[in-house]
This record gives C-alpha cells, structure tokens and sequence, in this order.
C-alpha cells in the first residue's frame, strides 16, 4: 500500500470520539495497568495530589497510570503507564 | 565545618528578603510526594553513580559516612509556592561523591528509589552548594523527607532536590525527569521564578 493511498485523514475527524473521551466524567472509568495488566476504576486507584502534579497509581502494583500537571491555563497529560482505558459515554 | 548559606542576618527585618517571588513563607515541612514512601534501610542503600561509558561506581552507607560531611543552614523553596528559611542539614557535598568523574559531562539525571528522576547541569552539582544529605535538624532523615539520604539542592525549586536519591547519572545532553517532563521548568531557579516550561 502506497503512503499516500491509506486512508488516512487528520486528527480533525477524530474531533468527535474525541470530544466524548475528554467531556466524560472518568472517575467511573475501568484502567488497565500497563505494568501488571490488573484493571480498575478510576475511584479506586491511588491518587497522590500533594505535589507539582497529580499522580494516579496501581491499586495491586502501584505502577503509574496517568500522570497529569497544571501548567499556566494548559493540561499536560501522560498516560502512557496504562494499557487502556474504558470510558462510560452513556 | 558549618556553612550559611545566605546574605543577610538573622530572622527577622531581612525575612521578606529573603522569600522568591509567588512564594510565601512555611514553619513546618510540607510533605509533597508522587508516591508510596520508599522503604530503604541505611544497609541496604546504595548510590549508582554513572559515567558517560556507561561505567558504574557504586557508593554505599560506610561509603558515605567516610567521606566528609558538613552541617549547613539553608532555605528552601517548594514550586507549591512555600518557602522555609534556616532549615539545618548534615550531608556530603555532591562534588566529594562525584569526584574526577564529573570533568566531561555536562548534565546529570539523578535517579530515585520508587522511580522518581530529575535533571540538572553538572555545575550546579559541583560548583554551587549541593548536597547527598542525610540529618535533619540534628536527627537522621526521615523516610518522608526522603531519607535515608537525599539530594539537597537550595538554589533551585526543591523537586530537584531528590529525595531517596540512589543514582546519579552523567550524560553530555540535558534529558528532562519526572516533572520536567510534564511541563515544568528544565533548570528551575526559584530567584527568576522559572517554574514552568518557557517561563
Ligand atoms: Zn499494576
């Protein structure tokens, strides 16, 4: 398959999908852990707040799953110790 | 040997001084942390110390207290926007662990227990005060504040003072750590308040 023939289009299209995932109240949502493959809702992780950021860790492993900072009026957001996520849009 | 580590006099009319800007001043010891506290016996501690081949020279407790400590009085300032002054600490100066190894490279990424990293330029590792400390006020460091020993930095926003330090890496090139990485500041000078990235 030639690059320009793979039906690809820019991350405009995604807008929608998109916009479901970041308006969700996630807290209900189920996280799978990158590291120990456990999942969990995002009411049960372990939270540490008292810092320059928010970390969200493994209940079973204690593994980060998301790390997310405040920067001026910008969020920063780092979830690549997760495995996925499932987000109720329902 | 005792160092006081600031330009004015005692407590008191030169405090305000002596607080960088957006910060306000703090009289007991926030506890910030990413994590479960580590807990690592002064037996089992080691510091990895890296050199640019990759070489790795281990430093462990009797290692630390041979070498040469100081008692030393500092201020210091959390980018959470407190300050404490007059914080009194015992430690072995970085530049006495580093040694000859520190000559070529330019920054270091310091290493934690429970995974934490954040980077800094050599210099201000070797040529300004800096520290592997491991009392507090007198008392062995407490796990929470990042003992058994942790890196003490005061000239620069205390999350590059790492605590429960067991490496230091040397490296040519500046890779951002932990919070670096996710949008604060690179070199983090409390003065020019470079809290975040771009400030
Ligand atoms: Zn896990």
């Amino acid at each position: 398959m030639h690059e320009d023939n793979d039906h690809r289009v820019d991350g405009n299209a995604a807008a929608g999908i998109l916009r479901e995932v970041f308006a969700s109240d996630v807290t209900t949502a189920r996280v799978v852990c990158g590291h120990c493959t456990a999942g969990t809702s995002v009411a049960e992780t372990k939270t540490y707040l008292a810092g320059p950021g928010s970390i969200l860790r493994c209940p079973g492993c204690d593994a980060i799953l998301a790390r997310i900072t405040k920067i001026r009026d910008t969020v920063w957001l780092d979830l690549s110790g997760s495995a996925s996520w499932q987000i109720h849009t329902g | 040997m005792s160092v006081i580590s600031r330009g004015f006099g005692g407590r008191g009319d030169n405090d305000d001084a002596r607080i960088p800007p957006g910060q306000h001043e703090t009289y007991d010891f926030p506890v910030l942390s990413a994590g479960p506290t580590p807990a690592v016996s002064r037996e089992e501690w080691g510091l990895d110390v890296t050199d640019l081949d990759g070489a790795v020279t281990r430093w462990g407790w009797p290692d630390l207290m041979r070498a040469p400590s100081e008692e030393f009085t500092v201020d210091i300032h959390c980018v959470t926007t407190w300050s404490k002054l007059d914080t009194s600490w015992r430690g072995v100066r970085v530049r006495d662990v580093l040694g000859d190894l520190a000559t070529e490279a330019e920054y270091a990424l310091v290493r934690c227990y429970g995974g934490y990293t954040t980077n800094l330029p050599i210099g201000d590792l070797v040529d300004r005060d800096a520290w592997i400390a491991y009392e507090y006020e007198g008392d062995d460091l407490e796990s929470a504040h990042g003992g058994p020993a942790r890196l003490l930095v005061p000239h620069l926003y205390l999350w590059k003072s790492a605590k429960w330090i067991n490496g230091i890496e040397l490296h040519l090139d500046d890779e951002p750590g932990f919070w670096e990485t996710l949008g604060y500041h690179e070199y983090g000078d409390p003065w020019l308040e470079q809290r975040y990235v771009g400030d």
